[in-house]
């Protein structure tokens, strides 16, 4: 089923004509609401009225994650906090969050995009829909929470982790569509099989995967331990959440809901639009948001956009699966971790930079992360206890930061590999 | 007395406990004692030899952790029930002690390094109680 067909299977010049109009109007918006912005238009000698259509896009300065740092928590919003209705938070470089709020007519536009969503992946009104995305500051939970809801779908608003009943409650209550995260899908998979629980016995036939990035092959991973069909969901909070873009049953890339998010690809190192078709940086400017509209946000994911029409039926543009990123930024178990948040908190702890290695490794079906830290003379104590109690508070303070458990390991200096002096801060090796 | 202990960060991996002989041998220095503390991934080695300094330096220089510990040496006779007298007295007198080893000189005397977290109270403690512990004869501090 297509959600809103009009919308969804419009031609070009139909969505190319919307997407001007309220392009317009969002220029003019945060021209007016958001001092940073405006200055930076202004650096370039930019009116709002310079804007007249999607053709122009390419003429507006970008918006990086820093400027939200910068802004933090509310510089960006481009209400009064009277219309925000709701805020969620994502972790930030420094250890501040970056901050997104929403007015009501956005969580309807959110809701609606992610019913979009879940129709592209082939859920229905009569399904029963569990929600192992994590509730809270994180948009995950929440934002396919409203959309299925939306849809009229039965919600099982689990959050995640437990999964022992998150199983029990498949089991029980007979769910039809699983949404998590990949990895903890085919963690829930080996506790099936530790349960003894054939998924063959199981209602299943949906998931709706995403929040990392996960492959090809372990879509077919998913789909054979599970016995459903995976969806591949894609979101990030600065644009709206999930529902940005997903997947239809065809599996054949993501429909980019653009009537709202207008993507665009660029070249990371020139930053100017790359040929049609071809690989870059994905950068979105969200058209109808009022809480916080944001104009060519560089998301740093890679991917490509197809603009032919799928076999759905829908014309909306298709991304990619992302390929990588254009920064060091790293994706474990659903949470951002960039190497300069840890680097950080190993600073707030001694005077000068340790060295240290971050190491992601994916084992059985969860990613863990190892950080190697040299043990350097202002760390060095002759006493057992307080080296543990270093490395204890070391692992606290980054699970404090990052929001997710870390593996901390003292080791003796030098032994971290040094490139012409720097010593590589991150290995990931994950086969995605 | 007072002396300086050498204690190296060690990685438990096999060869490292090695590679510091090694290099204290070559550089011509003679271990007296030592000790390993060790949890599951990292150690402690406590040495104790001719040139603490020295020794501290050229480990260093070969990209070790290194650092020098203020421990208590006490002599102590060489015979049962020796090291519980010390104990006892160090005890009452509210020395906390971190962690000790022991190393025999010969037939006679024994010496026991102290970690304790108060050196200075630790030598003054033994010191006090001289008489006590030198009735086992042999006693020097």
């Amino acid at each position: 089923m297509i959600w809103n067909e009009k919308i969804e299977c419009a031609s070009r010049d139909e969505m190319t004509h919307i997407q001007s109009e309220n392009l317009i109007k969002t220029v003019q918006r945060i021209y007016h609401n958001i001092p940073s912005y405006r200055a930076k238009m202004q650096e370039k000698g930019l009116l709002p009225g310079d804007i007249k259509s999607v053709e122009d896009l390419s003429k507006l300065p970008f918006t990086n994650k820093s400027d939200l740092r910068d802004n933090y928590p509310f510089g960006m919003f481009s209400v009064p906090m009277s219309e925000i209705v709701r805020v969620h938070a994502s972790s930030g470089t420094t250890g501040k969050p970056t901050v997104v709020g929403y007015t009501r007519n956005d969580l309807q536009m959110w809701a609606e995009v992610v019913t979009r969503a879940l129709c592209m992946a082939g859920v229905h009104k009569n399904d029963i829909v569990q929600i192992a995305y994590g509730y809270g500051l994180f948009t995950g939970g929440l934002g396919l929470h409203y959309g299925t809801e939306n849809l009229g779908a039965t919600v099982i608003p689990i959050s995640g982790g437990n999964t022992k009943k998150q199983i029990q409650l498949m089991q029980d209550f007979g769910t039809s569509v699983i949404a998590c995260t990949p990895s903890y899908a085919l963690f829930m998979a080996e506790i099936m099989e530790e349960m003894g629980i054939a998924p063959d016995s199981l209602n299943l036939r949906g998931g709706i995967f995403g929040a990392e990035p996960w492959s090809e092959n372990m879509r077919r991973e998913i789909e054979s331990k599970l016995k459903l069909k995976a969806i591949d969901i894609y979101g990030l909070s600065e644009v709206v959440g999930p529902g940005v873009s997903c997947e239809c049953e065809q599996q054949a890339g993501m429909h980019v809901n653009e009537d709202h998010f207008i993507p665009e690809i660029i070249d990371p190192e020139t930053l100017e639009p790359v040929p049609k078709g071809e690989l870059g940086e994905l950068v979105f400017s969200t058209v109808t948001k009022e809480g916080i509209p944001i104009l060519r946000y560089r998301t740093r994911d890679l991917t490509r956009l197809n603009y032919q029409k799928c076999t759905c039926g829908r014309t909306l543009v298709r991304m990619e699966k992302c390929t990588g990123r254009s920064d060091d930024m790293l994706i474990i178990r659903g949470v951002n971790v960039f190497p300069s948040q840890i680097e950080s908190v190993l600073l707030e702890m001694s005077e000068t930079e340790p060295h240290y290695q971050l190491i992601v490794e994916r084992e059985g079906t969860l990613d863990v992360m190892k950080l190697l830290v040299e043990v350097q003379e202002q760390f060095f104590s002759d006493e057992i206890r307080e080296l543990e109690a270093l490395r204890k508070k070391i692992t606290a303070n980054i699970q404090g930061t990052l929001g997710i458990s870390v593996d901390v390991k003292l080791v003796e200096p030098k032994t971290i590999e040094r490139t012409a002096g720097k010593s590589k801060r991150v290995i990931d090796n994950r086969k995605i | 007395m007072k002396a300086k202990q050498v204690s190296v960060f060690l990685e438990n991996k096999s060869g490292r406990l090695n590679e510091v002989a090694q290099i204290l041998g070559e550089a011509g220095i003679n271990i007296s004692a030592f000790t390993v503390a060790d949890t599951s991934d990292f150690g402690v080695l406590r040495l104790i030899v001719s040139e603490p300094e020295k020794a501290c330096s050229v480990l260093k220089e070969n990209q070790f952790s290194a650092r020098t510990t203020d421990v208590v040496l006490a002599n102590s006779p060489n015979r049962p029930g020796a090291l519980s007298k010390m104990l006892k007295i160090l005890n009452a007198e509210g020395v906390f002690i971190e962690y000790l080893y022991a190393f025999t000189m010969n037939e006679e005397t024994a010496v026991i390094v102290i970690r304790p977290t108060n050196i200075d109270k630790c030598i003054a403690s033994l010191e006090k109680n001289r008489d006590a512990l030198l009735s086992n004869n042999n006693y020097k501090l």
